[in-house]
């Protein structure tokens, strides 16, 4: 199965990118999951939490709102803040 | 010591306090414009993602939005004016404002009624000796601006732009700054930020390409009416990243500047005590001698 680019991308930094399975954020409608082969999709996020799960473990960042966008597979998730203290590597 | 003397010696002095004070400035300022180009480079990614979603959503979807709608009778017109705080930047502050007379001057004829907003204490002090109104003003960041300014920036325009005009809003908006282009050269520059023009980004799809089916959660409107405000106010972030970035870089050049000419100052203040130094002894000799003879021819 093929993989995730996903970019998550603050508005002085870019704070994480790389590969993964599958990425959960919460959107004004509510939480939506994003798999390889997602339909292309903007969303606009209110504040929460996003996960981005990779083979490797599970990256979690708290965001004060944005919007992410999906195309052929391409993650970004924007944020204005992003608190990347649960991040690792 | 003769008079004179001590008169250039005060004069060399008091140059090479002055010289000690452009050079720490210049130093300063080397360190900083580094810094503040690493900023316009970090911010780049941003910038770049909220472009290509707004490009994606104007490409994909048919959606008119009160920002991007032109108006047909531009009546009155704002200009934001990105100038510096402090002074001793050469012609940095001067030449920015000199452009914005220009447009202004162009808008007026245009028959637009024209509304400032100042950025940095150089464009307010101009704008209060002259008495002259402006709409609102931002101090006290030029050479280190934040996100949350270019928010709040940001948010005031849109507010005025989406007022109607006899309520006090604005048909345009556009940005007086400096564009930076690299350490030697700096241009002031005019971009009309309002009504906005989405041009860069995703290329348009070929003819035998299916278009993607974009889907909007929620919908298109409320994806636009949330993606477009944080895409003025990351275009003003990146405005004044460079400002600053151009401010730090005239600022390191005019010290350069004032500095050489402080050593060539003192250069020369050397030169001429050495030289009434020498008219002294000159003098004291032919005195003594002459004195001395003098006595002889007495005796």
């Amino acid at each position: 199965m093929s993989q995730l680019q996903v970019e998550l991308v603050a508005a002085d930094r870019k704070v994480w990118e790389g590969e993964a399975d599958m990425v959960i954020a919460r959107t004004v409608d509510g939480d939506l999951g994003v798999l390889p082969g997602h339909t292309p999709l903007l969303g606009v996020l209110v504040e929460g939490e996003v996960q981005i799960r990779a083979a490797g473990g599970t990256q979690t960042a708290s965001i004060d709102g944005g919007f992410l966008s999906v195309d052929r597979d391409r993650v970004i998730i924007v944020a204005e803040a992003v608190d990347a203290s649960k991040i690792t590597a | 010591m003769g008079a004179q003397m001590r008169v250039y010696r005060q004069r060399i002095r008091s140059v090479q306090a002055t010289k000690k004070i452009t050079r720490a400035m210049e130093l300063i300022a080397a360190s900083r414009v580094v810094k503040a180009q690493q900023r316009v480079r970090e911010s780049s990614p941003y910038a770049r993602a909220i472009t290509r979603a707004v490009s994606a959503v104007a490409t994909y979807s048919d959606v008119d939005h009160p920002l991007t709608k032109e108006h047909e009778h531009v009546r009155r017109a704002a200009v934001l004016i990105v100038t510096s705080d402090r002074g001793l930047a050469g012609a940095y502050s001067s030449s920015v404002i000199k452009e914005s007379e220009r447009l202004i001057g162009e808008l007026r004829d245009e028959g637009k009624e024209v509304v400032p907003y100042l950025v940095g204490r150089k464009a307010v002090g101009f704008y209060k000796f002259r008495r002259r109104e402006f709409a609102a003003e931002w101090t006290g960041f030029t050479d280190q601006p934040t996100f949350d300014i270019a928010r709040e920036i940001g948010e005031r325009v849109v507010a005025d732009f989406t007022r109607e005009f006899d309520e006090g809003g604005v048909d345009e908006f556009h940005v007086v700054f400096t564009r930076f282009v690299n350490m030697v050269t700096q241009e002031p520059e005019v971009i009309r930020m309002l009504p906005l023009e989405v041009v860069e980004g995703e290329e348009p799809p070929s003819e035998d390409e299916v278009l993607p089916l974009y889907e909007f959660e929620p919908s298109a409107e409320d994806v636009l009416d949330a993606l477009l405000p944080k895409y003025v106010a990351a275009r003003l972030y990146n405005c004044l990243l460079q400002a600053a970035a151009s401010e730090l870089a005239s600022r390191q050049k005019a010290m350069k500047s004032a500095t050489d000419n402080a050593e060539e100052l003192i250069k020369k203040y050397t030169r001429l005590a050495n030289q009434a130094r020498q008219a002294e002894i000159t003098q004291e000799i032919s005195e003594i001698v002459g004195g001395a003879s003098a006595l002889a021819d007495a005796s």
